[in-house]
Parts: structure tokens; C-alpha cells; sequence
């Protein structure tokens, strides 16, 4: 009898540990899966006013003119972009400023917000470093670069640290994959990242200054790694390997040919 | 949910009522364009450049499923589940936003037809939960009937034990609907409706991908007096009626059609019954008045049928407290009431839901009494044509024209809440012409936008005069089609004649210069559904002077708006309550004879535009309440003043000798005689200093606003609701 009681139990065991594993998304946890409602918070909340700068304001009524009558609210993203280049992040009563600004209703500015990744609807450290995974830089080390991240800045991924000057999200191709893998923080890309840039990078930023950005492995550019393997030799001139009969009107053709 | 013919499609598509959702400045009517043929199924149709598909598919019978794609609503094309095949097309194509071109030929029928339908069916099951038996659309759900249509007759979606569906959190929008958010498959015909017809601008989609979801993104109510409708445009579970969740499965309750009473507009309905309890609302399509929406409170009102009811007959006892009695009793004392009360000191008192059928047995005995004096509680102005011609107090150019005219003037008529639809239909014109409306009033939220004239009833007179310099007085003046609206309550003051008599002086000075010569300018808007028949059979409205001459019986039929008090009254005088709430007139009255509400008899009423619709029984009367006109009919022959009728074909005799329009129903008479009825008005235009207001101001305003609606819960719950939602910061 017990035998068969454990026999239930046992399969019984079984699918249960299958549902144990359900989730409700398999794809990691990206930055942008923040929640899609708003939820009254004490940082971010209708009752905290927001005032664009004096010089900020003189941007956004200089960018609505841009715009044909009737559609002034296609200076929405515009606006949204200077609210974060203000304050780092996009607070629901600075929506609830750009809907008033642009005179739409509040739900088209929540729409766009929530629609667009990089717009941060909650604050994301002083420095938002936003570190590539898809594929070229996953093939080239972005798994390890994410942890390098987080251990440097103290900030799990999608957190912020604990004194809230970092905060590291994951993100989708930045378009820098020439120079995979990429971190960027704030506006600026540094590619050609090691476990060592990384630190060198946090470290610099903690101890408040900038580094430079661009590749850190002394290429310029998306030059190749290795050096110039092609183009080695200036690029030849119109003219080049054209009938000679052709080349008098072709000033300094002469000179390319003879090379 | 509300379920359409076909044949609706083809009456959409005349260019003006299927005109797209275009920018205010891009809509003007081209001339009509010449026809051409395409084919559907092989099947040759005749069609105008423009038209979608779906469209032409309809034309020839051929129905073509969808789920984002509604008639009233912009084109979204987001579903999926309308792709045809077309010949000579690599790629199936959404039949609903793709225009026919000369010569086309569609197959809805076809291999690639069939395979498209089904994985797009795929693709929404995949996500959609399998709640079908704890879900209230079940039995009334699109998705279930046209999965079991077109959709695979297995699923391939053998990973629920790893991933999972999609669970999108439910939102709180308010008392009247409720949300199950993770059955919708996103269609978006919740937010086109919030935004195109309603006009809250509240409903969006917010992330995008697999994790869009639609909803408000803060928490917020849904504060619209038509937000009901996006419930039965919800083509799945995801938004129903919370008074009405788990109550009944659609093939146990029995449907009856019927015509709501709690606005003037007299909005077609279907009453859905089970066990002699009426369940919920439904609007039922009339293009002529309510297209196929409702309002709130005609659609959620309903539990106030079953609550504060008079159901038993109920006189004052020795102490004063009214105790149930016997019919015999009652009718009894109140026959001996009225036979003992002088002719000059009876008054007949008639409510917001009286019918036509008991108005016009009230009027017959108490003419046969002796006496005159049947009133309304709303007042109209009896000076000048007065009630005599038809045209001074009603919606002339009728609802549905509405939509055609290209300026509006709204003179002390908050449409938005006094006849939602009636607004609904202006703001239809506003978006999809170049309509604009011009008010005369106190700042109100019409949801749209409009001119603000001022709320000075001068500004009435100057602009009948046409000496007035607003920018209006141009508007109207260069305008192809204008309507003149003129609310009700604006009729009640001292003025209220003046200002009657100016409004009647501009809609017909305009009308005369108009090129369509049987366009009509002038409406009058009532505010109750009785009105209009009250007019029509005779009733002299007010009760002014009778009250001042302290009557000794005061008969109410349903009289609740509080018009008639107890302190006004002689303290002998004796009140007999005739009606079906335990409202402001039961309180005072010292015999109670319990009536039938309009759910529960077959009664004609009247509407704002003079058009006769009959309320069909959907239940019998709680307890021992009557119909009304058989409660007057008894208490006649006790009298001894029997009245000459026994059953209702013999009272809608009697009816027709009144007027005829009273029994033509679903008909509406054009009105005339508007040159006679402002000659003899040119004597009252008399100097005006007072301000233009409307009662109805906010929404909280608007739910409770008649005895049904006053004992509903979930009116009450709204008006809770709103109130807190003002609260809010959002």
C-alpha cells in the first residue's frame, strides 16, 4: 500500500517539476522589459511637477516649428529625447508636460514611451551603460563583458548601484558590430571592449571623469585588427586604366598610369 | 455582444456613412465616381472605386471573417484574419483595408484562403487562454465561432509546459466593464471606439511586440457616458459587463426587442430576460436614432428595475405610514378621491416614463371628470403657437441628419448628457466633415470641440436679430445646412419663452435662405421620454398655476422630479402615486397604486424627434403591480366614468383619433407650419438678460437622472467612480 501511495507520489513528482521550470517569457530580461503600466511610485508619480529648462523650452518651441501645421505632435520624440537629456530619465509628469506641450492626449505620449527601448521610464543610474548581446557581439565575448559590467559597477543587470550611479541594462544590436563587443554609456560607444577596458572604463566614470570612447584596442575605426590587409596604396585618380587616347583631357591621368 | 446581418455592411456604404477617418481638411465628397467590376468567388459585382473587399464581398453575400475590422470604426488592418487570395497576387492580402481594383478577382473560398484563415487563427489561439468555460463572451464570443469556422481542427501548440502563454495583468476601468486582459488578441476596436466615437482619448497599446498589451498604462476610469459599447465591440472576453459577469450564458435568456426610455432619444434595445428578470441591455441597430451604440445609463441601468419597487397597492394608515392594502382598497379610496374632489381642484400630474397609452387614459377620465388640468413636470412655454404646432418642440431635422448638417449651434444643450447618441452623431460629423459646433452656455466637455459663444441668453436674441458681430452669426449664415439645437431646460425660466421665440426667429430666418428646401433648422430637445406624447395627446405643460390654486387630489403618473411637493399642496389634499419606483412621489403620496415599469408592458413612447416606437413586455410586473393604462381603466369604472376601451389595440384607437403619428410606429412626419409658429412668437421677443445653463454639467451628473436610474447600484457605483477618478491625477 505505502509502495503504491509512493508510485503516485513519484509520477506525481515528475510533471510537477516540468512546472516548476514554466515561465511566462523564455527570452532573457531585456532593459526594455520594464512594466508596461504605470504604477504610482514615490520617485515616479503625477504629483511630481516637472519644468522643462529655460533653454530646453527655447529648443522645443524651436523643433514644433520644424513641423508642418497639424502636426506639431511629430515633435513628440524630439521632446521626449531633450526630457532625458535633462534629467537622465522620462517620469510620467514629464509625459504628462510633452502631452500638454504638444496638445495630444496623455495616452498617445504613454504609447510612444512604452514603444521605445530607450526611452527609460524609470531612473537608470547617472550613468546608463547599455551593454550589447546580440549576435556579433555575443560571438565575440558579450556574455563575459556583461558580467564584467556588473561585478565593476556593483549593479545587477537591469538594477541600478547601490549609489545609484550606475545602472546596466542589456540591449539589442547598436550598430557598432565592426567593433563587437560594444558597451554604450550614455552617448558614447566603447568598443572593442576586454574584461579590462570594462573596468578601466567603470573606474575612470567612478572617479568622475570621462574616457574616451571609440575602440579601446588603439584600431581607428573599424579598421581591421590586424592592420590594413587592402587599400594599402592611395586610391587611384579618375582615369585609371583608361584608353590613352582618352587621357588628354584627364589632368595628372599620365602620372597614375605610369605607376 | 451585439450581433449584425450582413446586409449591414451594404447600408454603410453609402460615401457618406463610410467615409474613412481622414484629417477634418482632406474630407470633402468628391463627385460620384463611375462603377466597375470586379469578381468575388467568380461572382461579377458592380462596385465604386474605394470600396474595400470586404465590402464588395458583402455585397454579394459572401462574408469574409474579421475581428478589427468594424464598419463605424477606422480601417485597422491589424487582426489578419480577413486575407484573401486575389488572382494573379503572389501574396494573400487583408481583405478589409485592400481597395478593389477594375477587373479583380477574389477567391474567398480558396486553398491559400483557407490556409491563410487558419494560421492566422493559430497564431491568436496561441496566446489566448483556454477559459472558454468560465468566460462570459462564451456563447457570444467571435473567436469561438470562427475557430470552430475556419480554424484547425487540432493544435500544434504542445509547449505549454515550458513556455507558456502570454498573461497580460487585467485593467481597472471603471464599474462598468471588466477586463480580462489576457484574452485579447489586440483588434484595438476598444481604443478606435474611445477615441473616434466616445472621444476619451484613453485607450492605447503600450510596449510593442510579444509584450504589447492595450489598456490605459495608468490606472484610470474609462470616463465616457458610452463606454458600455466597447464591450459589445470587444470580439472576445477581454472586456465584459461587470453587473452582468457570470450571470447567464446567451441561449438561456430570452430576447426581447424593445425601445429605452431613460433618454429622449428612445434608443432601440434588446432586453435579455431569464426568469422573469431582466439580465442586462443590449442595443439593438436603428440607423435612424442610436445607430447601433447606447449609452450608459440606458444599457446599466437595468438593476434598478429590481430594486425600491412598488409591488403591492399601499395607503396612509392612521399614523401616517403608508401600509400594502388590497387593489379593491385602494382603487376604492382613490375612485372616492376623485369623485369627491371639485373639477377645478383636481390636477393630473404626468413623469419623465409615463407612456402614451396611460397619458391618454389619465387625460380621458380626468376630462371626464370635468376637468383640465393634466400636466407635465417639464414646462415648455404656452405663449405664442405655444404646444399647438408640433414643429415648436421637436428635434426637426431628426437624429440622423444630424451627421449631414455642417454647422451645429448649440443653445443651452448639453447633448453629451442629456442624448448621448444625438452627441455621438455630432461628433461623428465633426470628425468625418467639416462640421463645426458652436455653443451657447456655461464651458462644458462636449468632447469635441467648439465654439464658445458665452452663456448669455443675449447672445440668443442678437443672433436672431442678426445683429450680432460673433464670428458665429457668419458661420450660420454662409452655412449649406445648419442646425439649431434649443435644450429643454432652457425653457423652464422666465425667459424661457423669449428665448424659445428667438430661437424659432434665427432657424427660420436661416432656414428660408437655404437651397435645400426640405432641410430644417429648428430642434427643440427635450430632456424626458414622455414629453413628446404628453404634447401630442394634450397635456399642458407645468404645473404652475393649478398648484397655485391648491388643489384638493393630485394624481401622478409616475411624477418624480420632485415638480409637485407636499409643502406646495393644501394639507388636505390627498396625493394618489401611480408608478413604479418608491421614488420622491410614492414619499408624498397618501395612496399608492404600483404601475409597470418599461420593461414590463407594451407601451408606446414618443421621442425628441417625434417618432413613435413601442416598448414590448419583456417580464411581468413585480408582485401585484399593472400595466398603467389598465390601473386608470379600473379605477374609471369604479368611478363610474368608464372609459371606452378594454384592451390596447382599442386604447391605440383612441390614440390614432388624437394623432396618428402616436401609432405609426417606427415613422417619423416631417413638421410644419415653422412660419406660423414664429409670426405668432414675434410678439414674445422681449428683451433677455439671463444666463444659459444645463443642469447636466458633469459626468457624474449624468447617472442618475430618473427613478430607474436613481435605484440602480451600478449607477450609483459610477457616479462613486467618477467622482474618485477626479481625485485622481491621471
Amino acid at each position: 500500500m505505502t509502495l503504491l501511495v509512493r508510485n503516485i507520489l513519484n509520477l506525481r513528482s515528475s510533471p510537477s517539476s516540468i512546472i516548476c521550470r514554466k515561465q511566462i517569457y523564455t527570452t532573457p530580461r531585456l532593459a526594455s522589459d520594464m512594466l508596461l503600466v504605470h504604477r504610482d511610485t514615490r520617485e515616479n508619480n503625477a504629483k511630481i511637477p516637472f519644468q522643462f529648462t529655460e533653454a530646453n523650452m527655447k529648443r522645443i518651441q524651436a523643433i514644433v516649428q520644424n513641423y508642418p501645421e497639424g502636426s506639431q505632435v511629430s515633435a513628440i520624440s524630439m521632446a521626449m529625447d531633450i526630457v532625458q537629456r535633462q534629467i537622465g530619465w522620462i517620469p510620467i509628469s514629464a509625459m504628462h508636460k510633452v502631452a500638454e506641450l504638444l496638445s495630444m492626449p496623455r495616452m498617445r505620449v504613454y504609447e510612444w514611451a512604452t514603444f521605445y527601448t530607450m526611452c527609460k521610464r524609470t531612473y537608470r543610474g547617472k550613468f546608463n551603460v547599455k551593454v550589447c548581446k546580440t549576435l556579433p557581439c555575443m560571438l565575440r565575448g558579450s556574455d563575459i563583458i556583461i558580467q564584467a559590467v556588473v561585478d565593476a559597477t556593483g549593479c545587477p543587470v537591469g538594477g541600478l548601484s547601490e549609489d545609484r550611479m550606475f545602472g546596466v541594462d542589456l540591449v539589442e544590436c547598436q550598430g557598432a558590430c565592426a567593433n563587437a563587443p560594444v558597451v554604450v554609456i550614455d552617448d558614447d560607444y566603447y568598443e572593442d571592449l576586454t574584461v579590462c577596458d570594462v573596468y578601466n572604463i567603470i573606474q575612470t566614470l567612478k572617479c568622475g571623469n570621462i574616457p574616451p570612447c571609440g575602440p579601446q584596442s588603439g584600431r581607428f575605426a573599424a579598421e581591421p585588427g590586424c592592420g590594413l590587409t587592402s587599400l594599402l596604396t592611395c586610391p587611384p585618380p579618375p582615369g585609371y586604366c583608361i584608353q590613352e587616347a582618352l587621357l588628354q583631357n584627364t589632368p595628372g591621368g599620365d602620372d597614375c598610369n605610369k605607376k | 455582444m451585439l450581433r449584425q446581418p450582413l446586409t449591414r455592411a451594404l447600408k454603410l456604404s453609402s460615401p457618406a456613412r463610410a467615409a474613412p477617418l481622414a484629417a477634418r481638411t482632406f474630407s470633402a465628397q468628391p463627385p460620384a465616381p463611375e462603377k466597375f467590376e470586379v469578381f468575388i468567388d467568380d461572382k461579377p459585382v458592380q462596385v465604386e472605386p474605394g470600396t474595400t473587399i470586404l465590402q464588395a464581398a458583402a455585397l454579394v453575400g459572401v462574408e469574409i471573417p474579421r475581428f478589427c475590422y468594424h464598419e463605424r470604426l477606422a480601417v485597422a488592418g491589424n487582426c489578419r484574419m480577413c486575407l484573401v487570395e486575389i488572382e494573379k497576387s503572389p501574396k494573400p492580402a487583408a481583405a478589409c483595408a485592400m481597395p478593389v481594383m477594375k477587373g479583380m478577382r477574389v477567391k474567398t473560398n480558396s486553398d491559400l484562403t483557407k490556409k491563410a484563415r487558419e494560421g492566422v487563427m493559430e497564431f491568436l489561439l496561441v496566446n489566448h487562454p483556454l477559459d472558454c468555460p468560465i468566460c462570459d463572451q462564451g456563447g457570444e464570443c467571435d473567436l469561438q465561432d470562427q475557430s470552430m469556422a475556419f480554424g484547425s481542427d487540432r493544435s500544434r501548440f504542445t509547449d505549454i509546459h515550458f513556455s507558456g502563454k502570454r498573461a497580460v495583468e487585467d485593467k481597472d476601468v471603471g464599474p462598468l466593464i471588466k477586463t480580462i486582459m489576457t484574452r485579447c488578441i489586440h483588434c484595438t476596436r476598444c481604443i478606435r471606439f474611445a477615441s473616434e466615437v466616445a472621444g476619451v482619448d484613453d485607450f492605447g497599446t503600450t510596449g510593442r511586440g510579444s509584450d504589447m498589451q492595450v489598456g490605459t498604462y495608468v490606472e484610470k476610469m474609462f470616463l465616457s457616458e458610452l463606454s458600455g459599447n466597447i464591450i459589445d465591440l470587444c470580439p472576445v472576453g477581454a472586456l465584459t459587463s461587470k453587473p452582468y459577469s457570470f450571470a447567464a450564458r446567451p441561449w438561456e435568456t430570452r430576447r426581447i426587442d424593445s425601445v429605452d426610455v431613460l433618454d429622449p432619444l428612445g434608443s432601440n434595445i434588446v432586453v435579455a430576460t431569464r426568469t422573469n428578470e431582466v439580465l442586462r441591455i443590449l442595443p439593438r441597430t436603428n440607423e435612424e436614432i442610436n445607430e447601433e451604440w447606447l449609452s450608459d445609463k440606458s444599457r446599466f441601468a437595468c438593476d434598478g428595475l429590481k430594486r425600491q419597487r412598488l409591488v403591492t397597492p399601499m395607503m396612509k394608515d392612521s399614523r401616517g405610514n403608508l401600509t400594502p392594502v388590497e387593489w379593491e382598497d385602494a382603487m376604492v379610496a382613490a375612485a372616492r378621491a376623485l369623485q369627491d374632489c371639485p373639477p377645478s381642484k383636481l390636477l393630473a400630474v404626468a413623469g419623465d416614463l409615463a407612456d402614451a397609452e396611460s397619458l391618454v387614459a389619465l387625460k380621458d377620465l380626468v376630462n371626464r371628470l370635468g376637468s383640465e388640468n393634466t400636466c407635465t413636470e417639464q414646462y415648455f412655454p404656452l405663449e405664442g403657437a405655444g404646444i399647438d404646432l408640433r414643429s415648436s418642440y421637436l428635434c426637426n431635422t431628426k437624429i440622423a441628419n444630424v451627421e449631414d448638417s455642417d454647422f451645429v449651434l448649440l443653445i443651452g444643450a448639453n447633448t453629451r448628457f442629456e442624448a448621448p447618441l444625438l452627441n455621438a452623431r455630432i461628433r461623428k460629423a465633426y470628425i468625418h466633415k467639416d462640421t463645426d459646433v458652436a455653443f451657447i452656455g456655461p464651458k462644458v466637455d462636449l468632447t469635441y470641440d467648439y465654439l464658445h459663444v458665452g452663456d448669455s441668453a443675449s447672445i440668443v436674441k442678437d443672433l436672431a436679430s442678426g445683429t450680432s458681430s460673433h464670428e458665429v452669426m457668419k458661420r450660420l449664415e454662409s452655412a449649406k445646412r445648419p442646425v439649431v439645437i434649443l435644450g429643454a431646460d432652457q425653457l423652464k425660466t422666465p425667459e424661457g419663452a423669449a428665448i424659445l421665440a428667438y430661437t424659432q426667429e434665427l432657424a427660420l430666418r436661416l432656414q428660408e435662405k437655404l437651397e435645400d428646401k426640405s432641410w430644417k433648422v429648428l430642434n427643440v430637445l427635450q430632456r424626458t421620454a414622455s414629453q413628446v406624447a404628453a404634447l401630442d395627446i394634450g397635456y399642458r405643460p407645468g404645473v404652475g398655476p393649478v398648484l397655485q390654486d391648491g388643489p384638493k387630489v393630485v394624481y401622478l403618473l409616475g411624477a418624480d422630479s420632485g415638480v409637485v411637493s407636499r409643502d406646495q399642496l393644501p394639507k388636505d389634499a390627498v396625493v394618489i402615486y401611480q408608478g413604479h419606483h418608491g421614488d420622491v412621489g410614492a414619499a408624498m403620496a397618501d395612496i399608492v397604486l404600483p404601475g409597470a415599469a418599461y420593461t414590463e408592458k407594451r407601451a408606446t413612447y414618443v421621442n425628441a424627434e417625434g417618432r413613435a416606437q413601442q416598448t414590448l413586455a419583456a417580464v411581468t410586473p413585480p408582485g401585484k403591480a399593472r400595466d398603467d393604462w389598465k390601473i386608470i381603466r379600473a379605477l374609471s369604472e369604479i368611478i363610474g366614468e368608464r372609459l371606452p376601451y378594454d384592451n390596447l389595440d382599442e386604447v391605440r384607437d383612441r390614440l390614432s383619433q388624437i394623432s396618428p403619428a402616436l401609432v405609426t410606429y417606427g415613422n417619423v412626419e416631417d413638421n410644419n407650419y415653422f412660419a406660423q409658429a414664429r409670426s405668432l412668437a414675434q410678439s414674445l421677443q422681449k428683451p433677455v438678460s439671463g444666463k444659459v445653463d444645463v443642469q447636466l454639467k458633469q459626468l457624474e451628473d449624468f447617472f442618475m437622472t430618473d427613478t430607474i436610474s436613481r435605484a440602480s447600484p451600478t449607477m450609483a457605483k459610477c457616479v462613486q467612480a467618477v467622482l474618485k477618478q477626479k481625485q485622481s491625477k491621471y
